[in-house]
């Protein structure tokens, strides 16, 4: 009996990404949704700018490769080429968050029925390690050298609570994959919106915390440290919208 | 055949990019191509197709990439400053062979400039618009007519060719109103077999990109691109000839400013001077073809436009400077009168400049 | 072989853009070539607006009208603006009941008619255009009158079938001035 292996959604070629970089478990977990939803034939993936940028070569399903933070809007051409493809988008924050900002509000705004993966750890990987939106107060980075200072450089930006706040929001969650027990409740989240875009259910976006070892100067292990430490208190886990249980709940 | 009717020419591009098959309409409003896209969102809903207002140009173009990699007519129109946003989703389409409709309704620029007919998006157009090493097929319309003939043919050569292609209008060709002939599209649509419509388990993933990080790879994609390039400017040049068959004195104009120099051209010939008139309809590729042979006859060419003098580069590049070329302008919203470009043609004809 | 240049210039809410493509569509069903190109913009609402209409026994060059031989002035600033631009011979038709001043040139034909007073005792509150029209019609002969009806079924839009009649009525009041 094969207990493990790698999911059918994910070609064979090698990851890119650097020692203790969360992106492979994350890319693992959407082709996990895909699999487990039997929709890999019927899928379109928007890869977006960013360390994320070669996603197009990891997910076996047809990929566009977007420009900085436009995504969401080519996702939804596409939505709007063939309703019955499953479409999702899989960025990074400042492309989701900083540059693509609109795009990401707009596409919520208006329910379009896609899924969003949001990779938020809070810096730029791929120019490496510059301020992000998502970076916190305090945090050193390449362009926040003396620390983010709020007084200046304005503070983080809440992706989740934001779209919460729009009525064409389907559903948002936070989740992190620092330790087994949130990859559990991440993979379930993001099976949850794909499922929910199959269903016709409108927008959902997941908002994963990541790490980033590499520029934040930490090991692996200190990564997932820093994370749990620094970033879930600023950005706490949980369902932050689930508009289709809250009208089944009424 | 259809009865000829009034229409303006943004309403006469809409309904033939509809006869053309186009059923993905994205857009957001600016004048003077505001009617388009209101055209569209009355049409689209009923037969089945998608408008869509995007929150901004720049998600415009790029919800055109989305339904032209999956294999649809897309199309996007816009003006002046609106076109200066969609470039960043204009070079990405030519990155990934993309094909397209994008509609220029010129108006004066720079920045927010005015809302007045232009012509002043020329180089922008014919040079691409946005980074990197690449081309648009670009088509100057100068009748009503030509806004709807030139959609379908725009649609074809894009896809024929995988380029986004630019028809280059301006605010009166979007506004005013001439009689027009919509006719049905005869051809079948091109093959797209590199389109994304899912694998359904039976063939491997497309990808559409324009990311090459390798030199050699990215050289070897452009290279390629610009053969294709050499194609389109052996094959599709295309321009309209008036009067000059005998002509000494060859104006040179597209769109709006060809109509003008229209009757410029007969006054000069009621005066006695052989003037004549190319007028391209392809600006990309430009009709050096046409103009190369006028150099063999004409003495000297003069090139009319609203802006500061664009196309007049290519008309010198063309005839390799063989002739004098003059320049007839007027810029920011104004449009140069028959007499203006009367009086330049006598100029060109006496020799002065 | 003839072209006539038509300019109608006003107010925005006169309706200029309405008459000039009545206009058109009457030289569009005789089989002549026309054009018709609206001044655009925030002038269109409240301020001046003005319409180029050609029609024209030979292919339309440019659609831009700035010799009228025919000018239509249905307001004061129309007629400080165009009333030199016409050529001699030209014939420049005023709308009296809004413009106090005469034409000043003495080589063209001039009409006065007083176009909005007629049109508001007659109950049509808008339709000084289509009297001022009619009164082209018939000092110039511009379109042949059997022309009046058809166009103006092809302009007046179905949703608004009930104004056929009163915009016809309003020509015939304007021919018969």
């Amino acid at each position: 009996m094969i207990v493990f292996e790698k999911p059918k959604a994910l070609t064979d070629a090698p990851l890119h990404y650097c020692p203790g970089c969360t992106h492979g478990i994350i890319h693992r977990l959407v082709a996990e949704a895909i699999d487990s939803l039997d929709i890999a034939g019927k899928t379109i993936g928007v890869a977006s700018v960013g360390c994320s940028v070669f996603a197009y070569n990891y997910f076996n399903v047809d990929m566009v490769q977007a420009a900085h933070g436009r995504a969401p809007a080519v996702a939804t051409g596409v939505k709007r080429a063939d309703p019955s493809k499953i479409v999702f988008t899989y960025q990074g924050d400042g492309d989701l968050a900083s540059i693509g900002t609109a795009e990401t509000v707009h596409a919520a705004a208006r329910g379009e029925n896609i899924t969003v993966i949001f990779v938020n750890n809070a810096i730029y990987g791929m120019t490496g390690g510059q301020m992000a939106p998502t970076s916190l107060p305090g945090q050193v980075t390449q362009t926040s050298p003396y620390g983010r200072d709020v007084n200046t450089v304005g503070y983080p930006v809440r992706i989740c609570e934001l779209l919460a706040t729009l009525d064409g929001t389907g559903y948002v969650e936070r989740v992190a994959v620092n330790n087994v027990k949130n990859v559990r409740n991440a993979k379930k989240a993001i099976e949850k919106a794909f499922r929910r875009q199959t269903e016709g259910k409108g927008f959902s976006l997941i908002e994963v915390l990541s790490t980033c070892p590499t520029n934040w100067g930490k090991t692996p292990e200190g990564a997932t440290e820093w994370l749990e430490q620094n970033m879930i208190p600023y950005y706490p886990l949980g369902v932050y919208k689930d508009k289709y249980a809250e009208e089944a709940a009424k | 055949m259809a009865d000829k009717i009034l229409m303006k020419g943004n309403e006469a591009l809409a309904e033939a990019a509809i006869m053309a098959g186009c059923r993905h309409y994205f857009g957001y409003p600016i004048t003077p191509q505001t009617e388009v896209a209101a055209y569209m969102a009355k049409r689209m809903p009923k037969i089945g197709g998608c408008f869509l207002q995007a929150e901004s140009e720049i998600a415009a173009i790029n919800m055109c990439i989305g339904a032209a990699a999956a294999g649809k007519r897309a199309m996007t129109s816009s003006s002046s400053p609106g076109i200066s946003l969609k470039s960043e989703g204009i070079s990405y389409m030519a990155g990934c062979d993309l094909p397209a409709l994008i509609v220029n309704v010129q108006r004066g620029g720079p920045g927010l400039g005015g809302i007045q007919p232009s012509q002043s998006d020329y180089f922008q157009a014919t040079r691409g618009g946005g980074h990197g090493d690449y081309h648009l097929l670009v088509l100057a319309p100068s009748s009503v007519q030509e806004m709807a003939d030139l959609v379908s043919k725009g649609f074809d050569l894009a896809e024929k060719y995988r380029m986004p292609c630019m028809l280059l209008a301006d605010g009166t060709m979007g506004q005013m109103m001439e009689p027009v002939e919509l006719r049905e599209r005869e051809e079948a649509p091109a093959d797209k077999p590199w389109a994304l419509t899912g694998t359904e388990n039976k063939r491997k993933p497309n990808i559409i990109n324009s990311l090459a990080l390798e030199p050699q790879e990215l050289e070897k994609w452009n290279e390629e691109r610009f053969k294709r390039y050499d194609i389109v400017r052996e094959n599709e040049q295309m321009s309209q000839s008036y009067r000059m068959e005998d002509a000494e004195i060859c104006v040179v104009a597209f769109g709006i400013a060809a109509r003008v120099s229209q009757n410029a051209v007969d006054m000069a010939r009621a005066k006695g001077i052989k003037a004549g008139m190319i007028r391209p309809i392809t600006l990309w590729p430009f009709p050096e073809k046409a103009l190369k042979a006028a150099a063999g006859q004409c003495k000297a060419f003069v090139s009319v436009e609203l802006n500061m003098g664009q196309m007049i580069e290519d008309v010198k590049l063309s005839i390799e400077c063989s002739r004098p070329v003059s320049l007839c302008c007027r810029t920011g919203g104004m449009i140069p009168s028959p007499d203006e470009v009367l009086a330049a043609v006598e100029r060109a004809a006496e020799g002065g400049k | 072989m003839s072209t006539t240049q038509v300019l109608i210039a006003g107010f925005g809410g006169q309706g200029i853009l309405f008459a000039g493509k009545f206009l058109a569509y009457a030289g569009l069903l005789q089989g002549r070539n026309v054009s018709w190109l609206p001044s655009y913009g925030p002038e269109m609402r409240g301020g001046t607006a003005n319409c180029s209409v050609i029609l024209s026994d030979t292919q339309v060059g440019s659609p831009i009208v700035g010799r009228p031989d025919i000018l239509i002035a249905m307001n004061l600033p129309s007629l400080d603006k165009y009333e030199n631009e016409a050529p001699a011979g030209a014939s420049i038709f005023v709308d009296s009941s809004l413009v106090a001043r005469k034409v000043k040139r003495d080589d063209v034909n001039v009409y006065y008619i007083p176009a909005t007073q007629i049109s508001n005792e007659k109950g049509y509150q808008t339709l000084a255009n289509m009297i001022l029209m009619g009164h082209v019609i018939a000092k110039t002969g511009v379109i042949p009158q059997e022309m009046i009806a058809p166009a103006m079924k092809k302009v007046v839009s179905a949703r608004h079938a009930d104004l056929l009649d009163k915009n016809i009525e309003a020509v015939r009041l304007g021919i018969e001035y």
